[in-house]
């Protein structure tokens, strides 16, 4: 693919004039203020996009996106963010419209198979008809569900109103339960007219027979004593959390796997078009839960993109945001490889001497941020609040027990001792164990050119070999000035995803002794440089911020009309993308191998189905 | 050689077997004190690092966020007994992100307009995500994020909408949970008061803030030498308020009738007790504010 | 629960003669306590994680907080094998299905544990549409743990108040527990995924709202909010 780009030296702003000049009747510069990009003629978008894929490098569909533009124009629009990988740079945008009433625009899964489950997502949540998507079905809800719940004009049980904050909390905020106010006390929303009487629901058998996988379990002869098809999860102690996969076995060999999700899909985006820009920030940190702070970084910088020259993000605040993220990602990568282990079958061990560590940087987090998982940390221009003096507390309950500790020189011991002696000890204990090696060398392997086609991102990415990392690439806060190498690995199996992620450590270690000084360096200095108004607007316009999180590309897709909440809200969710690759890589191993692959993987549901 | 990784990684395990005793030696025959404790939760730790729930509790950094309260005066104020400092601007249900926070503006019964004071305050815990906003935004430094999480209940259609008296809790209770925070927030209000409090008396000719819940009659000399809350934040977090022993009822009772403490001197307030950290001996006890349970 | 192994209302017939109003007491009261004493000790939790909860309750279980010392880490993976259900996380209308599913597969006595703001009432996400407003609407729970998420400590603090409500219960017929009774314990009808999650439990309401002919209100038209006139005055 890359040897034939044309013009690799053009950026993403002059594809998008080369697109013009080549294609004058299908693509047309977006012109809407505060946007960028291009917007395809949807008769025309394969034809188009295959150029783009193919004459001008941009090779990795990072984001597919819809939104609805009720009363804006009154017509969808899909939103898709491609990259060049692993050359790095800006992303070029194209959008494709499409009307309201019968959305309907080309599947670009022929040409970005990473589109697959983002095109599902927006047929679920929009409505919007991929022509050509091989396996076009609801992906986060059920079949049968009422309506497409992210159109601006679809209305939940609880709805009270368009936008946060609601009228009735105050001034005469007398207090009700959402469920007091249905017929049902729950929430729930059903079509005029509904009954139980004439309603008859899927089967479970007829849930399976309209999977991908083609199987009729019924009737179809084929399923004989040695071909099976099992499910796994969504409760299940290995689907780390609510996940669950419909396996197609023979004998004990996968013939394929199709992942089903949506069991944790807590309406993220929904919630978070009612809610203030900066309302979202907590909500970010329950996406991926075990990397809060990274999520947060994602969210302020996509709203400080588009607050332009009204943030100015001061130096210690940057300083701080990177010794957050990173030691997010040493959290992350802790439990990662615990849980590899657990699924492994090492039960537990090396789970619980990883666990012991990140409690250490939770310690440090509940001091800074205020809570172990949930930080809240990142402002709209810096962060909540410097770093404490000391880690201490107070007594309060009974039999509290104190604790009292200089912050700064808990910080270098953890940073220069605590960590690397326990990554040290990991490296020891796991790296050269027979059985890790003869259960992860050569199971699920990933192959570079698939990983990228399949828009797989982070260590998952890294470990097939090509060395795309967006603190490199595409680099934000002050990872410039930070001396790290970008790790990979060549193999793409389940092995050097587990080193991808222990080397992942090292580097990050090495970032944090580099932050160590600027710290005491700028100490003293402001945290923050936004508006501390509570009610802030942001420019109309769109933004895509993005960062490399622990688990892959996080990017934030936000739209805003000019007013106090966004438009449109959406995550880029990798642990959501990356699984797009599962079924390839299951396919031809043994059952018991998918569960460590899924581990290899390194999900979080909150974020899956968001 | 095949099998050497196993075991290497044995060895990984037997030595980490082997660490969780050396704590264990070391303290041999000493009691389970703080010292211990501290030196078990410390990074320099290799053995155990577990702590022993209800007998021995991981006490909560300052920062930390549990399920938001509202800041009264000290019942005991000989000013402004029990006033509320929530103003009832709102502020705080804009703020909230999912929306918990629910407040009746009061209003004055003669004029019928509406009154700084919230007739009603509810905070629905069951959607309260502990992130802070409100204490965060609120100008008056009158709600705060609590720190007890022992709030398990066996019914949550009684016990998990948290109404104005369960909320309310008083200033000092603020103060000994995060002495730093409760420091720094007095220094940006330039006084103990509440900063409409410090206007109305700014306008009745007093000093605009008092220094500490002192009386306007009888200032005492030592007041004005060591404010209150300011001696607290730098008060080393000892482990006073666990050990020290209860005093008499009746002394305590007597202690209530005086009206006296938290000022002068250096008074902190640790759990449900009193205490005078210039003068350790004398230890006073309080009722609890209204909603502290 | 089957009664053949033990007939319990044997131990309610002792030869002495008892007064009628103790014949439930005298000979449980002791066994009771024994007996309450090994199950609160014993708890074995569902291996059964939802959300963000469900790593406080993995911080829980590991080695700083130890669940151990309670007698509950042994974490089972099935339903069959286990007493308390700790439902860590917010429970959505996909997952509620499965979720009733495993409760009626657990074995009397059961507890179920609302881990969280989530679990307990829907919590942050519960204007959701895909949200379930706490895990009571459809199975009972014994203890809420409030907090979002409770710290490993608060967790440990609802797990002593639930064994804290088990050695309250006694054996005794008619008493506080329902599984000595006679026959076994009804199971919850399972939810069904329609248009919206179905609660078979509501096959009554659906006909009468059916014959209104209207969608389900939301909460703004039940109350008389205009949504219109509200977002115009912004």
């Amino acid at each position: 693919m890359s040897d034939q780009v044309q013009n690799p030296v053009l950026d993403a702003s002059g594809v998008a004039d080369a697109l013009v000049q080549r294609f004058p009747d299908a693509v047309k510069k977006d012109t809407r203020k505060g946007y960028e990009g291009v917007i395809i003629d949807h008769h025309k978008l394969l034809e188009v996009a295959g150029a783009i894929r193919d004459d001008y490098g941009f090779n990795y569909l990072s984001s597919l996106t819809a939104v609805d533009y009720l009363g804006m124009g009154d017509h969808m629009e899909v939103v898709y963010h491609a990259f060049r990988v692993p050359t790095g740079g800006a992303p070029l945008v194209f959008k494709a419209q499409t009307d309201r009433v019968e959305p309907t625009i080309p599947s670009l899964v022929k040409v970005y198979p990473g589109a697959d489950f983002q095109e599902r997502e927006a047929y679920d949540l929009y409505g919007i008809y991929f022509p050509g998507h091989p396996n076009l079905k609801r992906i986060l809800l059920w079949d049968g569900f009422e309506g497409h719940p992210m159109r601006k004009d679809w209305k939940e049980a609880y709805y009270e109103q368009e936008h946060k904050p609601f009228d009735s909390r105050w001034p005469g905020g007398n207090v009700f339960r959402g469920e007091e106010h249905n017929p049902f006390g729950h929430n729930v929303r059903y079509p005029a007219g509904f009954n139980l009487d004439n309603f008859t629901p899927q089967t479970e058998a007829q849930f399976q027979s309209e999977m991908s996988l083609g199987v009729d379990i019924m009737g179809d002869p084929a399923f004989t004593n040695e071909r099976l098809l099992v499910n796994l999860g969504p409760h299940h102690p290995s689907t780390h959390g609510v996940f669950r996969m419909m396996v197609q076995l023979n004998g004990e060999t996968i013939e394929s796997l199709e992942p089903v999700m949506g069991y944790l899909h807590r309406n993220h985006e929904k919630i978070g078009e009612r809610n203030t820009w900066f309302g979202n920030m907590p909500f970010t940190d329950r996406l991926d839960y075990l990397s809060s702070m990274g999520n947060n970084l994602g969210y302020a910088l996509a709203v400080e993109k588009l607050l332009g020259s009204q943030v100015k993000i001061p130096y210690r605040a940057e300083v701080i945001r990177v010794l957050m993220a990173e030691l997010t990602r040493i959290t992350n990568h802790l439990w990662a490889i615990g849980f590899l282990l657990n699924d492994l079958g090492a039960f537990f061990t090396p789970a619980l001497y990883c666990i012991q560590t990140r409690e250490y940087i939770l310690d440090f987090f509940e001091a800074t941020a205020g809570s172990r998982m949930m930080c809240n940390y990142m402002r709209f221009g810096g962060v909540f609040k410097d770093l404490p003096e000391r880690i201490r507390a107070e007594a309060l309950l009974l039999n509290d027990k104190v604790r009292d500790m200089d912050t700064m020189q808990y910080l270098k011991d953890l940073i220069t001792e605590r960590i690397p002696r326990s990554i040290d000890e990991l490296d020891e204990y796991l790296s050269d164990s027979e059985i890790i090696a003869s259960r992860c060398i050569g199971v699920g392997v990933l192959p570079a050119d698939v990983a990228i086609a399949n828009s797989a991102a982070g260590p998952l990415l890294r470990a097939s070999g090509v060395p795309y990392d967006l603190r490199r690439a595409l680099p934000y806060s002050i990872y410039p000035e930070l001396e790290f190498d970008v790790v990979t690995r060549p193999n793409g199996d389940l092995l050097d995803r587990y080193f991808v992620r222990l080397d992942e450590m090292r580097e990050s270690v090495r970032i944090l002794k580099q932050i160590l000084p600027l710290l005491e360096k700028t100490k003293g200095e402001s945290i923050f440089g936004g508006k501390t108004s509570y009610s802030i607007k942001a420019p109309a316009g769109e933004s895509y911020g993005m960062v490399e999180n622990p688990k892959g590309e996080l990017g934030y897709y936000v739209v805003s009309d000019g007013g106090g909440n966004p438009w449109r809200y959406h995550v880029r969710a990798p642990s959501f993308i990356n699984l797009t690759t599962l079924g390839l890589m299951a396919k031809g191993h043994k059952v018991a191998d998918v569960v460590a692959i899924l581990g290899g993987i390194d999900i979080v549901l909150g974020e899956t189905d968001r | 050689m095949f099998g050497t990784g196993i075991l290497k990684g044995l060895g990984v395990t037997f030595r980490h077997f082997v660490t969780t005793f050396i704590d264990d030696i070391k303290y041999l025959g000493k009691k389970r004190d703080l010292e211990v404790f501290q030196h078990k939760q410390s990074l320099a730790n290799v053995g155990l690092v577990t702590v022993e729930y209800p007998d021995e509790k991981l006490a909560v950094p300052e920062r930390f966020r549990f399920v938001p309260f509202l800041v009264t005066y000290n019942q005991d104020d000989p000013e402004y007994a029990g006033k509320d400092w929530c103003t009832s601007c709102g502020i705080c249900a804009k703020v909230c992100p999912p929306q918990c926070i629910w407040i009746v503006r009061g209003t004055d019964p003669n004029t019928g307009r509406p009154k700084p004071e919230p007739e009603q305050f509810y905070i629905d815990t069951d959607i309260c995500m502990n992130c802070g906003y409100c204490a965060e935004y609120c100008p008056f430094d009158a709600i705060k994020m609590d720190h007890n999480y022992e709030l398990a209940s066996y019914d949550r259609t009684t016990a998990h909408i948290h109404d104005k008296k369960r909320l309310s809790k008083e200033i000092r209770y603020w103060q000994s949970i995060a002495p730093t925070t409760a420091a720094e927030e007095m220094e940006a209000r330039k006084g103990y008061d509440h900063t409409d409090v410090q206007k109305a008396r700014k306008k009745a000719g007093l000093t605009p803030s008092r220094v500490g819940p002192t009386s306007d009659k009888a200032p005492e000399p030592e007041v004005v030498a060591a404010p209150a809350a300011a001696a607290t934040a730098e008060a080393p977090a000892a482990p006073v308020a666990v050990q020290a022993s209860p005093a008499p009822a009746d002394k305590a009772v007597e202690a209530a009738a005086t009206d006296k403490p938290p000022g002068p001197g250096n008074w902190v307030k640790r759990g449900k007790r009193w205490i005078n950290l210039d003068a350790p001996a004398e230890v006073k006890k309080r009722s609890r504010g209204p909603g502290e349970e | 629960m089957s009664n053949d192994e033990l007939d319990l209302r044997e131990l309610h017939n002792p030869d002495i003669p008892v007064p009628e109003e103790m014949q439930s007491n005298v000979a449980i009261t002791s066994l009771s306590s024994l007996y309450n004493w090994g199950r609160s000790r014993s708890i074995w939790p569902m291996l059964f994680g939802l959300a963000c909860c469900a790593i406080e309750m993995i911080a829980t279980a590991a080695s700083r907080y130890d669940l151990s010392r309670f007698g509950m880490e042994v974490m089972r993976a099935t339903p069959r094998q286990s007493d308390l259900m700790i439902v860590s996380g917010t429970v959505t209308k996909k997952m509620i299905v499965p979720i009733v599913r495993l409760y009626n597969q657990m074995p009397e006595p059961k507890y179920v544990l609302a881990m969280g703001a989530c679990a307990s009432g829907g919590g942050p996400f519960k204007e959701g549409y895909n949200v379930v407003s706490g895990v009571d609407k459809y199975v009972p729970v014994d203890v809420y743990v409030p907090g979002c998420p409770p710290t490993p400590q608060a967790l440990l603090h609802g797990l002593i108040m639930l064994q804290k409500k088990i050695e309250q219960q006694h054996l005794g017929v008619g008493a506080s527990v329902p599984w000595y009774g006679a026959g076994p314990s009804e199971s919850i009808p399972v939810p069904v995924l329609g248009p919206d999650v179905i609660d078979p439990r509501h096959a009554e309401l659906f006909r009468r709202e059916a014959l209104k002919g209207r969608a389900t209100p939301t909460v703004a038209e039940a109350l008389g909010l205009n949504p219109e006139a509200a977002a115009e005055t912004k």
